[in-house]
């Protein structure tokens, strides 16, 4: 019992026999920043406090609640609600029919409103990113481009919204003047078609976000060491060259970041297709009424308000589905690219 | 020498191409773009509801003050004040923002300056939790609302921005690139405890991040409408500005379009007035936020 005690202390004291200067100063050094070192922890109490409470404790409580299946069984004043614990909200909402396959229908919705948006949006923030950065054509003028393609961004997207939804009601002045010169028919309607809803959110998104990403790119390339393209200069290589040998590669990191961020913040999308047309209109896909444009954070909504459709569990089982896609989606993205720095080291 | 020589006659040829004229014609195409929208709103507020439905005005008129009438008057139609929605999201979004800056600078600032065990670790949790989005955890949100009596409460929307990741992630790269340690080791040499030291000595060297994300917190606390629309849904006389605006969408008797362009011009006057004067700063913001390791 005794003999790892004993062998311990021989040990240290053996250290400090052969170092003894090392020892103290050693002893003394780490007691003064451990003295320290306990404010951090102070420091870190109400983040961590606020954090617990209000982001993991609901973030938990959701992955709990989502096992547990609101079963009303009757109808009117005789109705019995029970709470069963189970994969209930899973399997008949999720993946069963009794939800009519919501989840997975407004996921794909959600993903082809992001895509629409991204595709165009990231494409024009390069092609303009490589503008402003191309020092044989300078532009005049830059810092006034940055600050009005990027002022969408700051406006309240709930009154953009209400904004687009306006100009393209039926007598609004946008659908009035593409009627006016005749590109499209004079019974077009833009807000009972599916697609022209989905579109035109893309393009609100699109229009909102591109100086955004705009100006990201532009420090992006900024931060590129002006050597190498000096030597390229040199070479012989045409800006073009420059921009597709050298910028693109070292942009990589932070087009990721852009990707998986957008990518995230695009599938909790609610604001937007919310205002401008609350999800609809509903049309048929197939022999299915479908919302067109209504997202997963919408549908999760819908069963959180007050109302006969509330249902908390089937809200979680849904919330923990997006939160699978979200994780699965930043991963994919990480992995992805990181698999391809792996192979351009190898080369 | 030969290669030179290439540049040049390169950069000859560029300076006679239609390039240049071009790259400007879109950039400004791009800027009325940006802009059109929100000139069509200010004339459209300006116009009766019947001009408005003959088609696309570009000369504003003199009506914007029988609209702005019109809209005072169906207050009680819309259900909530224009005005007393601005006050409300001011009550949310000013605490809000102080306390997202204040605390993510401390949190930053416990990271930065602190050598404590299992410092490292903290900083990976607070990275790793930057990238989730607080809609899926907003049924368990509700319930900590509920259990906590803070539902319909201004504080529950207020009290959560204390942990703010992000923030703190911006905080931290400033502190890193342009906060020296050793200036905290002087203030205790001359006896400054450390919350003081913190307060009175990092807080003011810290001021242009603090100045930067204060920005985009209370830009992000204005716009937000999700949570505020769960939290204050019972609470007609809390609603904020972006709840007026989907109030004001959604109400059928209201279809007066002067007045609603009215309404939605007055929304985000104020956000695009502040916009045009801090717009250098915000722009240095959104470049200083892209640049990431």
């Amino acid at each position: 019992m005794n003999m790892p005690v004993h062998s311990l202390s021989y040990k240290k004291r053996s250290v400090y026999q052969t170092y003894p200067d090392w020892g103290v100063t050693k002893v003394q050094k780490k007691r003064k920043t451990v003295e320290y070192g306990k404010y951090g922890y102070v420091f870190l109490v109400p983040f961590f406090l606020v954090f617990l409470v209000f982001q993991f404790y609901p973030l938990l409580y959701t992955f709990y609640i989502s096992f547990i299946q609101k079963q009303v069984k009757g109808h009117g004043r005789t109705a019995v609600v029970n709470a069963v614990f189970g994969f209930g909200n899973y399997a008949d909402y999720v993946f069963g029919d009794k939800g009519g396959g919501e989840v997975f229908q407004s996921i794909i919705i959600t993903v082809a409103l992001w895509l629409l948006n991204f595709v165009p949006q990231i494409l024009l923030s390069l092609l303009l990113a490589g503008w402003f950065t191309d020092a044989f054509n300078k532009l005049r003028g830059e810092g006034a481009y940055k600050v009005i393609m990027y002022m969408p961004n700051i406006i309240t997207a709930a009154t953009i919204a209400v904004l687009f939804y306006t100009f393209f009601e039926t007598q609004g002045p946008v659908t009035s003047l593409l009627k006016h010169i005749g590109i499209v028919k004079e019974e077009t309607s833009f807000l009972t078609s599916g697609y022209a809803s989905m579109f035109i959110i893309a393009f609100i998104q699109f229009w909102m976000w591109y100086g955004n990403t705009m100006i990201v790119l532009i420090a992006g390339i900024m931060g590129i060491s002006p050597s190498l393209y000096e030597a390229a200069m040199v070479d012989g290589a045409t800006p073009t060259q420059q921009f597709w040998l050298i910028t693109l590669p070292l942009l990589k990191p932070i087009l990721q970041f852009t990707l998986v961020t957008s990518a995230i913040g695009g599938l909790q999308m609610y604001d937007i297709p919310q205002l401008f047309n609350q999800g609809g209109p509903i049309v048929m896909w197939g022999d299915k009424a479908v919302y067109s444009t209504k997202t997963i954070v919408m549908v999760i909504k819908t069963y959180i308000d007050a109302g006969p459709a509330q249902d908390e569990g089937r809200a979680a089982a849904y919330s923990v589905i997006l939160f699978i896609v979200t994780l699965a989606i930043s991963m994919i993205f990480y992995f992805a690219t990181s698999e391809k720095k792996s192979k351009a080291s190898g080369m | 020498m030969a290669s030179k020589i290439h540049v040049n006659t390169t950069q000859e040829k560029e300076k006679f191409s239609l390039r240049k004229p071009f790259r400007y014609f879109i950039c400004i195409g791009l800027c009325v773009l940006a802009l059109f929208p929100f000139y069509i709103l200010i004339v459209n507020s300006t116009l009766t509801s019947d001009t408005i439905k003959t088609g696309l005005h570009l000369i504003p008129s003199g009506n914007f003050v029988t609209n702005y009438k019109g809209l005072i008057a169906k207050t009680d139609a819309v259900g909530i004040s224009l005005w007393k929605s601005m006050l409300n999201s001011l009550l949310i979004t000013v605490p809000t923002t102080v306390l997202q800056v204040y605390f993510a600078a401390l949190t930053a600032y416990a990271v930065t300056v602190y050598r404590f065990r299992g410092r490292n670790l903290v900083w990976a949790f607070i990275y790793a939790i930057m990238m989730i989005p607080t809609q899926v955890s907003i049924v368990g949100f509700i319930k900590v609302c509920n259990l906590t009596h803070l539902y319909g409460s201004r504080l529950a929307l207020i009290i959560p921005a204390m942990a703010a990741p992000t923030t703190v992630y911006f905080m931290k790269q400033y502190m890193e690139a342009s906060f020296s340690v050793e200036i905290v080791e002087a203030a205790r040499i001359d006896g400054a405890s450390e919350f003081y030291t913190f307060n009175r000595i990092a807080v003011p060297l810290i001021m242009p991040a603090i100045a930067t994300q204060a920005i985009f917190a209370f830009v992000a606390s204005w716009n937000n409408l999700f949570t505020p629309s769960l939290i204050l849904a019972t609470e007609r006389e809390k609603a904020t500005m972006p709840m007026y605006v989907q109030a004001l969408q959604s109400n059928d008797k209201q279809r007066d379009f002067g007045q609603i362009y009215t309404g939605l011009f007055i929304s985000i006057l104020p956000i695009m007035v502040a916009y045009f004067v801090l717009s250098k700063y915000i722009v240095a913001g959104v470049a200083l936020g892209g640049v990431k390791e």
